[in-house]
């Protein structure tokens, strides 16, 4: 079976346009949340972690025209720039393209918007990604709510066993616009406050803007320093619940379980699980069963939502990044927002960051619709 | 160079023009000009029992029908079935979406659900029916300018070759503005088509 590589990648977030930069603020400690007042967005005060468009303009224009480009379009083109940049891969028929989000440009069916409708299909958002850069292959759009990010690795792990790529550059993003904003607050699903994932006074979530980006690839030569192997990774749906998550956390449970078994390994040979962690009662909860059904509880587990929001569909492939980074680093960081479990079985959050040796850790996600992914990934720098 | 191993496409559904199709034979035209009409009559056709169905947006209940036409005469089980759901179109979840943001548009006729938002999202229509049907499978939605059968063939592959799912039902489930359009075909080991590019496009194209 060849072995299939994660390797450079990027993340353009508040924190920084840049994978390093935007680590070392978590190292820190540095949370990307803060109270906003925009009474366009929502008319009370929310806590988000938005990118001002100026900024991105700003850092666009250097590479191109904004006034042809919306602002996510903008985001990914120079997230995704980073990482071919690095990689020095040509762009030729063996190397496919993904987009990993769940409502693209949104914004444009504003009627402020300068952009006409036709660009809310996201095959359009595909296809200038794809042109700008001179993709050979058609973009691959996934959009399947907030496991995208994680789900877009796995959809490149799968193409490049079935030999249809040798690699594949992945970009997921979402914005945090009216829409989004409106529709979560019609579920009375957003704290006010930064969140506080798997803790007693959790009272919701916070939206976060974010684009990852990042290299997947059969070869081992021109890995970055923070490459991991993917060895397993599985999507199972809960079958219960359209919005609300199985209490037996029964599709998280499976697809963890699955990965486990395509990875070869036993629970207890994951260093770091990578949770979802919305901070929503439901969501924090259904996780705890799961990964006490796997026997995992003592494994050190974080969510990364205090430091970037809930990112939709970046977040699944932004927090396999941080990921990556943590085990190159050796540190696991601290779950932001965590002081005392709130979840009725027991779990080994991250308190505060620790130094220690990793090797292997899981990433998981879960979303609307039911959806669970789980994926397995292993150092690959001896 | 080890040969990999080949599936067969075991039935297949289209539903358009208030018409459902089933391995290529007509088995349901409806009456009246719009998709809820027809959504209803084909729903009482089917013989389902369903109430849940009445609360599913546009998008879903049309993956839905669709689906039903193809798993009711599979002998399912009542507890799971591992049959992948593998969906993809070219307008998303567009006509929800726009419905959304006519209730966020004006100030103060401001008026967000959650019963609406929730289908802001393509892939909920394949949760509706992994309840339906207990399927604890792997599903994935993917968007597209244009139905594209050289995807969905190799990802079902993938899936299938690799243990990840014993059937796959795949295809194409599209509602946009007044125009709706449903290809959906169920992928195992034993069937008349054989199950590649070419003949998925056949049979797409086969009315």
């Amino acid at each position: 079976m060849t072995k299939i590589y994660l390797s450079h990648n990027n993340i353009f977030s508040n924190l920084g346009s840049e994978s390093e930069v935007v680590i070392d603020a978590i190292a820190k400690g540095i949370s990307g949340l803060q109270k906003e007042n925009d009474s366009f967005l929502l008319s009370e005060t929310f806590c988000a972690a938005l990118i001002s468009s100026e900024e991105v303009g700003r850092q666009f224009q250097e590479i191109d025209d904004p006034s042809q480009y919306t602002k996510l379009e903008q985001m990914m083109i120079l997230s995704l720039k980073n990482v071919i940049d690095a990689s020095n891969i040509l762009l030729d028929e063996k190397v496919g393209l993904i987009i990993s989000t769940t409502k693209g440009n949104i914004d444009v069916l504003d009627k402020n918007s300068t952009f006409p409708d036709s660009r809310s299909y996201l095959s359009k958002l595909g296809k200038v990604v794809q042109d700008f850069f001179g993709f050979k292959n058609e973009a691959i759009v996934v959009s399947n709510a907030c496991v995208s990010g994680i789900m877009a690795v796995s959809v490149a792990k799968r193409f490049i066993s079935e030999g249809k790529f040798d690699h594949v550059f992945i970009v997921s993003g979402d914005l945090i616009s009216k829409f989004i904003i409106s529709g979560f607050n019609s579920f009375q699903a957003l704290s006010e406050e930064p969140c506080k994932p798997y803790d007693k006074n959790r009272t919701g979530i916070n939206l976060g803007e974010a684009v990852a980006s990042v290299l997947v690839t059969n070869e081992n030569a021109n890995l970055c320093a923070e490459a991991v192997e993917i060895l397993g990774d599985a999507t199972c749906n809960d079958a219960n619940h359209i919005s609300g998550p199985s209490r037996t956390g029964e599709g998280l449970y499976r697809s963890v379980k699955s990965a486990l078994e395509e990875s070869q390994l036993k629970a207890s040979d994951v260093d770091y699980i990578s949770a979802h962690g919305t901070a929503t009662s439901f969501n924090d909860e259904m996780e705890a069963v799961a990964f006490n059904r796997m026997g995992m509880e003592n494994v050190p587990l974080n969510s990364l939502k205090g430091y970037f929001g809930h990112t939709l569909g970046a977040s699944g492939l932004l927090e396999t990044i941080v990921g990556m980074h943590s085990l190159h680093r050796n540190t696991l960081f601290a779950s932001k927002g965590y002081e005392e479990l709130g979840v009725s079985q027991s779990l080994n959050i991250i308190k505060s960051k620790i130094d220690k040796s990793l090797r292997v850790f899981l990433k998981t996600a879960s979303g609307f619709g039911g959806c669970n992914t789980a994926a397995i990934f292993k150092k690959h720098a001896e | 160079m080890k040969l990999k191993r080949e599936f067969k496409i075991k039935s297949y559904c289209h539903i358009k023009n208030q018409e459902i199709w089933k391995d290529g034979q007509s088995v349901f035209k409806g009456e009246g000009a719009g998709f809820s009409e027809f959504a209803k009559c084909a729903y009482r056709f089917i013989e389902l029992s369903y109430p849940k169905f009445f609360k599913m947006d546009n998008l879903s209940k049309l993956a839905f029908l669709a689906s039903e036409i193809l798993l009711k005469q599979e002998d399912l089980n009542s507890d799971e079935n591992n049959i992948a759901l593998v969906f993809s179109n070219r307008a998303s979840s567009l006509d929800t979406d726009r419905k959304h943001q006519e209730s966020i548009a004006v100030e103060d006729n401001f008026f967000p659900s959650p019963a609406v938002f929730v289908y802001t999202l393509p892939n909920i229509c394949m949760g509706e029916i992994s309840i339906r049907h207990k399927l604890y499978s792997e599903n994935s939605f993917f968007i597209f300018e244009r139905f594209n059968a050289a995807h969905l063939e190799l990802y079902s592959n993938a899936l299938l070759r690799n243990g990840k799912a014993k059937k796959v039902l795949s295809g194409w489930v599209d509602f946009d503005k007044d125009t709706y359009e449903a290809f959906l075909y169920l992928v195992e080991e034993k069937g008349d088509n054989t199950h590649n590019t070419k003949e998925i496009n056949r049979l797409y194209n086969i009315l």
